[in-house]
This record gives C-alpha cells, structure tokens and sequence, in this order.
C-alpha cells in the first residue's frame, strides 16, 4: 500500500488518490514510501549499509542471539543420583555451579528452607539459636560443597543432620537457596524477595562476597569466631 | 452437485450434538447435585429461553428481510423506501418500534430480576438452619489438604484430596492457599471460590442428592495444574457417620513382616519428614496425610487410580508419574518399595 501522506517542503499533505493506471507515476514523483521515503528524508544520505531494506536484514541476524538466551531454567525435576559423584561430599562437586546459578533449584530451595523448618532455628536467614546465614561469616565455610556438607552431615553445636530427612538434591537446592541469601548467586537466577522481614538490603548482584566483606567490618578481636 | 453442497452445510452442525454427551456425570455443569448448582442451573436456563426467543426473532427478521430483497434491481429499492415512508405505513412500522422495545425492555428486566433473586438465594446458603458440618481446605502446588473441625478439637482429623460430605447438612469450607491461587470448583454442587495466599475465602455446599463427584482446580497454578482433582462423596447421613468415625482412628501398627519393614523405613527415611501418619512418629505438615491413604479412591490428586500396582509406581518414581510435583525422587531398592507399599497399602 502506499502512504496515505505526502512531503511537500517541510508539509504534511495528504496524498492524491491513487488509481490504478497512475500507480507507476505517482510512485516515482512521492518517493516518502516504507524505508525508502525515510533515507530520502535525510538531508546526507546515508552509507550503504544503514539504507533500504539492509537495517531489515541487520536485525534478522541479530535474532539468533536470542537463542542465547534459551538455556536459562533448566529443571532438572527428577533429581536422580549422578554417576560422577560418590554419596559424599567432595570439594569441586560438578553439581555446585549446576544448582546454585539456577532459578528453579533456588526456589525450590526456599521452597524446602519453610518446609523443613530451617527458619525455627534461623530465622529467615537473620540467626536465632543457629546462626544467621545471610551474613560472609561462615564456621563451616561458605562453598556449596561446605553448605551441603553441613547440611547433611550436621555440625556439632546443634546442627541436626538431614541425611535421611531430605533428599541429596535437596540439599543442593538448600544450599544453593542458603547461598543466595547472602547475595552470592547470579542475579537472574534470583527468585522474587520472600515476605519475611530482612535485616539486609535486597539481593542484587552488587553485593557479592568479597565486597560484603569490604562493607561489614569484621568481627571485633576476641568475639569467637 | 449444487445440492450436495447445501446438504453438507445442513449436516455440518450434527457433530455438535455429539458434544452434549459431555453434559451428564460426576463432572458437569449440567449438575443440580448441590443447592447452589441447582439455583444457578434454573437462571442459566431462564437466561438461555428468553435471550434463546430474541436471537430466533432477530433472525426471522433478518431472514425476511433477505428474502424480500432478493432480485430486486436498485432502482426500484427508491421506489420501495418512498412506499414504505409513506403516511399509511407509519402507524404499521410505530407500533411495531414500540412493541419490539417494549419486548427488550421487559426481557431485560425480567432477566434482572431472576438475577437478583438467585443471588440472594446464593448468598443464604443456609436459611433453612441444617446443621453445619466444618471444613478447612488449603490448596497446595499440587494437591488438597482437608482438616475436619468438631466442637471437641480433639476429635479433628486431617486427609488430603478426598472430602466426604453428608447430605442434609450445610459443609461450611473454608479456603486457603499455600503458595499460589488456586480455585475450588465442584461444578455439580456449586460455583467457584478461590483460594488465596494470606487471605481467608469461604464456601457452602449444600447437596441434595447422594454420589460421588469430581472437583477441579480452576485457576492455572503451575505445571501440574491439570492433575490437581478433587473427590467429593455426598453420604447419607449413618455412612457419613461411618468414615468420620474411620478417620478419627490412628494408623494400627503393622502386623506382617513386611509391613513392619516398610513401616521402619518410613519413619526413619525421608517420607516422615513431609508426610503424617496419625499414631506414629510421622509427622510432616507439608504432604498429604497418609493416615487412611489405601481408602482414598485415588492418589495425587486424582492422577492415579489407586491400585497396589501404581501406589508402587508412585512411591518409585513420583517424578515420572508427575512430573515436578513436590514429592521427590528418593530412589528405593526393590525390597524397600515392596515394603513401603505393603505398609501403606494397611492404611485403610
Ligand atoms: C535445631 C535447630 C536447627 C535447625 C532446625 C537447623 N539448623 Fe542449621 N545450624 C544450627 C546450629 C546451632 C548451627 C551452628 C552449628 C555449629 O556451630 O556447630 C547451624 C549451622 C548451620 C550451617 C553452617 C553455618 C556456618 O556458619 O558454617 C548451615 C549452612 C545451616 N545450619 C543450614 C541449615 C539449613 C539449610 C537448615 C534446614 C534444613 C537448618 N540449618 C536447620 C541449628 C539448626
Ligand atoms: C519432600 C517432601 C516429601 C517426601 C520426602 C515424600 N513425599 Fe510423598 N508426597 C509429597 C507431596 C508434596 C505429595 C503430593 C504430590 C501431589 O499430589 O502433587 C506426596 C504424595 C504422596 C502420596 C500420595 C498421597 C495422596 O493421597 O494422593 C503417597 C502415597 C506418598 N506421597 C508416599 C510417600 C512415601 C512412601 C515417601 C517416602 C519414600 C514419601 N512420600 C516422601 C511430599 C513428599
Ligand atoms: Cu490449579
């Protein structure tokens, strides 16, 4: 179709009625049509590669890059064991960078941290009689493969152990949703804010570990650490 | 050829029909099991006659229209208006104008007024003072958890994704949600409530007729939306009697070897950590109840019929059976499955 409006000058006028054996001329004198009429408007013309139908074809290419996108919730929603790793827990378990960059885990690791009632002892993360888990202080460490030992294996001064209580995926999705807590994952792999009351600021990216170290002094000298 | 072609049309509709063989059953609108659903069935009719008796109007007249204008050549459509303008005519068209909106005035009034009358129907569920039985339903990602409230709080019991109600009785069910919105629909016996996350809904069943229907989860609320079905048994009053008295006793511990192995692992593997059975040390708040689970007419939520052979398929792999559901992969032996089902299949 061509354009209900024509440029005369620096004026907007509505075009003349187009019938059909006139189609070709009036063609040639408005020449305001699609992408064409656009470069024309320019007082420079453009170089090549931002004329006619090249910015079209420019961003066909681009699209592909979307796919890039695609593999973001993996859900791995059967959780069986996986072959390369022994029952225990070992320093560079694959499974760490599976789990804690990855939305649906740390959902269902929150999921599972009201279940299991990790807060009664907790408290959302903020410490009552264990400590808080959303601070850079760690006992134990603060590596997935610490948290997951804890986890499972339990910690002398009241920690239970949850081996036969949960799952050993969940607790990767534990751990992966304990790290979180303190900020340390990925920001898009991020659930929604819970609605409980927090005494840090929103997790975001910023607040990683080495510059929650930096924000917080450290423990004064001879608290236990 | 020509008439073959119309007699396709004519018979285009016919298929159609077939769908009304969907309009019966444990599952229909169609239902006038429960007073709610009966009172909203009587409006839908009324609603479907009189706007049924407009559309036939409209359409005679659309159809006679075309039928006298058939053939004719433009020039003689001048020639028609001027006769229909004419004086003599007028009155005819007038009275005609003033009978058709007095027809639409007063079916929409009509309309109005049944409206309103059913909705305060619905909104005193029990005017005739029956007794009330009381219920408190919580929808979860994927599945129904019922609590039973009596005047002595000792006699509560809790079950999952089965409700007996009794006829004669207004069930006063109160509705919550854990995690996201879900809605409660048992077409034959009522309209839809939600239920919401941190707010309380409530609805009214009163049945009239004893049987066996199905509810649905009626609010999209995640992957396995679709398997969230409820069982709804309307009793007579000594059956209802019956199967609360059942559900008020705790688990029996297990006679036979094997059940007693399943019933160790039970309560020292994971399934204690989310599931209760009443009377033992399993007392997880975050699954089904699993006290009188080998009553129930299915499991999860309606997904499987329950069977020995799929409770086993079940306990297995819950994650096969539904996928993403909050029952995880716990990987059992063969002998452990064994025992666990023989266990739970004493759950009566
Ligand atoms: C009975 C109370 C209690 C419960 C329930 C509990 N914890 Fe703990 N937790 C503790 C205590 C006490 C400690 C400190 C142990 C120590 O210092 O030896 C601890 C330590 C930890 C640590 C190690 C912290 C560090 O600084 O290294 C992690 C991680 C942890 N808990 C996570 C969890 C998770 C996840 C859950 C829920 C599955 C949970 N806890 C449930 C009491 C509890
Ligand atoms: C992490 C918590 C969790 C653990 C552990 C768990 N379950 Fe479940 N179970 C669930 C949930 C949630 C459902 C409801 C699933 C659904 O229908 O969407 C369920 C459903 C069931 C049902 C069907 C109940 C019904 O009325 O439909 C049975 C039977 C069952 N589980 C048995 C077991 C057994 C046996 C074990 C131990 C081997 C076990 N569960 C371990 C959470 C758990
Ligand atoms: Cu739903």
């Amino acid at each position: 179709m061509s354009s209900p409006w024509r440029i005369e000058g620096n004026r907007l006028l509505p075009s003349p009625p187009c019938k059909g054996g006139a189609r070709g001329g009036s063609r040639r004198s408005r020449p305001n049509t699609g992408v064409r009429g656009l470069a024309s408007l320019a007082t420079h013309p453009l170089p090549l590669p931002f004329r006619e139908g090249s910015f079209a074809l420019a961003l066909a290419l681009l699209l592909p890059l979307a796919l890039a996108a695609c593999d973001r919730e993996q859900r791995d929603m059967a959780g069986q064991p996986k072959p390369e790793t022994a029952a225990f827990v070992a320093k560079g378990d694959p499974r760490a960078a599976e789990y804690e960059n990855n939305a649906f885990h740390i959902a269902q690791g929150q999921r599972l941290f009201a279940w299991m009632n990790c807060s009664g002892c907790h408290s959302h993360g903020g410490g009552g009689m264990g400590p808080p888990l959303m601070d850079n202080k760690w006992r134990y460490g603060g590596k997935m493969e610490d948290i997951v030992a804890s986890i499972l294996y339990g910690r002398p001064n009241g920690m239970p152990d949850w081996r036969n209580k949960i799952t050993e995926q969940q607790a990767w999705e534990l751990a992966a949703y304990v790290r979180s807590l303190s900020g340390q994952s990925r920001k898009d792999a991020l659930g929604a804010r819970t609605e409980e009351m927090a005494v840090t600021p929103p997790q975001s990216l910023e607040s990683t570990e080495r510059n929650l170290v930096a924000e917080k002094p450290q423990s004064p000298p001879g608290e236990p650490q | 050829m020509r008439a073959g072609r119309h007699e396709w049309a004519v018979a285009l509709p016919l298929p159609l029909l077939a769908l009304l063989s969907g309009c019966g059953g444990i599952q229909t609108i169609g239902g006038r099991e429960g007073r709610d659903a009966a009172l909203i069935n009587d409006l839908f009719t009324l609603f479907c006659i009189v706007t049924g008796i407009f559309f036939a109007a409209i359409m005679a007249f659309l159809f006679a229209a075309y039928w006298r204008r058939r053939g004719w050549r433009a020039d003689r459509m001048a020639e028609e208006d001027e006769r229909l303008a004419a004086p003599s005519r007028g009155g005819a068209l007038r009275v005609g104008m003033f009978l058709w909106t007095g027809a639409v005035v007063g079916g929409l009034m009509g309309l109005a007024v049944a409206s309103f009358f059913t909705d305060r129907g619905l909104a005193h569920p029990n005017s005739d003072n029956k007794p009330v039985v009381s219920i408190e339903l919580t929808g979860n990602q994927w599945w129904w958890d019922a609590k039973y409230h009596f005047h002595d709080p000792s006699k509560d019991f809790r079950t999952a994704n089965e409700l007996h109600i009794p006829l004669g009785a207004a069930t006063y069910i109160v509705l919550k949600a854990n995690d996201v919105i879900h809605s409660f629909w048992v077409p034959n016996l009522a309209g839809k409530q939600d239920l919401i996350p941190g707010h309380l809904n409530d609805i009214v069943l009163v049945p009239t007729r004893a049987g066996h229907y199905r509810g649905q989860c009626a609010e999209y609320c995640g992957l396995q939306h679709a398997h969230m079905a409820l069982d709804i048994v309307v009793d007579t009053p000594a059956d209802y009697q019956r199967w609360v008295a059942r559900q008020q006793q705790t688990a029996p511990p297990p006679a036979d070897p094997q059940a007693r192995a399943g019933y160790v692992y039970f309560m020292n593997k994971q399934c204690s950590a989310c599931h209760t059975i009443a009377g033992t040390p399993a007392g997880g708040q975050v699954a089904p109840d699993l006290t009188h689970v080998a009553s129930r007419a299915t499991i999860a939520a309606g997904t499987l019929p329950n069977t020995v052979g799929s409770m086993h398929a079940w306990v297995a792999d819950p994650q096969g059976v539904k996928p993403g559901n909050n029952m995880p992969y716990i990987g059992l032996n063969a002998d452990e499955l064994h025992a666990v089902v023989a266990y739970l299949e004493t759950l009566k």
